[in-house]
């Protein structure tokens, strides 16, 4: 595999809000993938409208979305021969010299205030047939979902998979605006950074944030009440992302940490280290049941266990335990069963994340002292270690399992960075704000 | 559409945390008023009274001012060099059986987040386990794992790190 670093480094400013006390995140690709499909996604076309421009350019954040993904290879808009807006206008031999292999046309037909009647086509350029074509109907200030979702359409078109622009990250970023004082906000933002919205603020720590399965809902954990409890420790929440309604889900006297969902969204799965007052610190896995707030131990071990995740089909979690002296994965088998070790590679495997088709597990990895995002495939038992940071940390797969997104360490301050699963693709998300972790991509929204 | 209805809503629920500091809470005490070190001014003319030195706390000298207990990577057993100071905090908790701490324990930013805090509770609860053996009342100490998110030292280096791997003892009642 050769870097294409060299030739393409698309630096891509996807977020042109300014002046809003957000985290502004901007997404780079540092490196790309050798035979990117070479695509030509020429400027949508306007009718009526009084001339009045549409607040998004269409064409702009298709390209953007799909040089993302690594798997496409946008022409940048002055390079493209010609402007057509419709097939009847489309000279397929021009696009064929350009070196395109596919064309995206489309026109935005305004149908009242604020509302469009948008048309896009996709055509393979040599086969000079059309391979996809939609109209949408879409308002003003939906304008950026309708081309996320064009992107989508694109990218499963030609790729076969689902594409995943049209989904959303959840972060934290960290201020620190004097010594010992610390800002914590946890955002949701679209997956191409644009869009950020504070969820919640808190002068003390927030972690873990974790999707329910239906994109609803956050469960993270809060420091926000450590002086009203007697030990003084966190406490596991869930989140509801439209009304802001919050509920506190664990907070038992020691800490409550590391929540994750179950796949039909009934269950939390977390960490408790002490119950009951006065008893042992040991850090194991439970499972509450939403509906009929039952809490059910699911280890015992007195090393620490932590950060368990479901396998997509819910039958089984996968879990960090130190019991054979550091942190390495462990998988148990909820009907029963044994827990079973699954890492033997790396002095320390830690906080695994499943692939939506359960075959591959992330997780961070210790590659000779440095802590770095691994994918473990289930059926090989290799693992293949995906980044080269120092302290790279908290991995979450995007919910097309293309791409994994993680925290690193960049010029000294913490940021998002993101790794197509096979490693071939990279992305860094600087931000102008703090330090910016605990990265969890959102699953597909339910349309 | 569903989805952008759901962001923009997203705007309004800011939820925050009222009343919290960042830093633990630090027994605040009152500085003794540094009387010796004033410069010597222009002559007054009424005679000072020598200010009669301030009842020394024990906790403000010797062993008992150290409150910081630091560990090697990925350990929480207690180091030689800092078993007195467990010792003689616990001889004063024996003393004083009004008297609480909280233990704090923290880890250096390598390993992840949520397994730092255990280890955290680790450190926190081995030094717990030396001041109870050492006669002080387990209800005397409470513990709390901040795992890597309060670091002493902002450095990425093992000099930051070894300042990071600790555990802290905080004075809440005396």
């Amino acid at each position: 595999m050769r870097k294409l670093s060299q030739h393409l480094f698309l630096s891509v400013l996807l977020l042109l809000s300014s002046g809003a006390a957000h985290a502004v995140l901007q997404i780079e690709i540092t490196e790309g993938v050798e035979g990117a499909f070479p695509i030509a996604i020429v400027p949508f076309g306007l009718e009526g409208g009084n001339g009045q421009l549409p607040s998004v350019i269409m064409s702009n954040v298709i390209s953007s979305d799909l040089a993302r993904t690594g798997r496409f290879k946008p022409f940048a808009e002055r390079d493209l021969v010609a402007r057509p807006t419709q097939q009847a206008d489309v000279q397929f031999h021009n696009w064929r010299i350009l070196g395109a292999d596919y064309l995206v046309v489309g026109k935005m037909r305004s149908t009242g205030p604020g509302t469009y009647a948008i048309q896009f086509q996709l055509f393979d350029v040599f086969k000079q047939t059309q391979l996809a074509g939609y109209s949408i109907p879409a308002r003003q200030e939906d304008l950026r979902y309708v081309a996320h979702q064009i992107s989508d359409i694109i990218y499963e078109t030609l790729t076969g998979e689902p594409g995943a622009a049209n989904t959303r990250i959840a972060y934290l970023t960290v201020v620190r605006s004097e010594v010992g004082k610390s800002r914590y906000s946890l955002y949701v933002a679209d997956a191409d950074g644009y869009n950020p919205q504070v969820v919640m603020q808190s002068n003390l720590e927030i972690l873990s944030p974790s999707w329910s399965p239906d994109g609803r809902y956050l469960a993270y954990v809060s420091f926000e009440n450590t002086k009203k409890y007697a030990h003084g420790e966190a406490a596991v929440f869930i989140h509801e992302l439209a009304t802001g309604k919050r509920q506190e889900i664990a907070k038992y006297p020691g800490h409550n940490g590391a929540p994750a969902w179950s796949p039909d969204g009934t269950t939390l799965a977390l960490v408790i280290s002490r119950l009951h007052e006065g008893d042992r610190s040991n850090y194991d896995i439970f499972l509450f049941d939403l509906q009929n707030r039952n809490l059910k131990r699911v280890t015992t071990d007195p090393g620490i266990d932590t950060y368990p995740v479901f396998s997509p089909n819910g039958k089984f979690l996968l879990f960090t335990s130190d019991r054979s002296g550091r942190p390495q994965i462990y998988r148990k088998d909820l009907n029963g069963g044994r827990e079973e070790r699954i890492t033997f590679t790396g002095a320390e495997n830690d906080r695994a994340v499943i692939s939506p088709d359960g075959k591959k597990v992330g997780m961070v990895t210790n590659d000779g002292g440095n802590y770095r995002i691994a994918v473990l495939d289930l059926e090989t038992r290799h693992l293949q270690v995906l980044t080269d940071g120092a302290l790279d940390e908290s991995p979450s797969f995007a919910p097309n399992g293309s791409m994994i997104i993680y925290a690193t360490t960049y010029n000294n301050r913490q940021v998002l960075s993101a790794v197509s699963t096979d490693g071939r693709v990279k992305q860094r998300i600087p931000s102008d704000e703090g330090s910016v972790r605990e990265p969890a991509w959102s699953p597909f929204v339910k349309k | 559409m569903k989805l952008f209805k759901l962001a923009a809503l997203l705007s309004i629920p800011v939820i925050f945390a009222v009343g919290c500091e960042s830093t633990p809470e630090q027994p605040t005490e009152a500085a003794p008023e540094p009387v010796a070190e004033k410069p010597a001014e222009a002559p007054t003319t009424t005679a000072v009274e020598p200010a009669a030195p301030a009842a020394m706390d024990p906790l403000d000298s010797g062993l008992l001012a150290k409150r910081t207990i630091y560990f090697d990577f990925d350990k929480y057993n207690i180091k030689e060099e800092f078993k007195d100071v467990v010792k003689a905090h616990a001889q004063y908790l024996s003393d004083h059986p009004g008297a609480k701490i909280t233990i704090e324990g923290h880890c250096d930013e390598r390993g992840t987040r949520e397994y730092n805090i255990g280890l955290g509770e680790r450190r926190a609860s081995a030094i717990q386990q030396m001041m109870t053996l050492q006669g002080a009342s387990a209800r005397q100490i409470n513990t709390v794992s901040y795992g890597e998110e309060r670091p002493n030292a902002l450095g990425h280096d093992e000099d930051a790190w070894s300042r990071n791997r600790r555990g802290e003892i905080v004075y809440t009642s005396r």
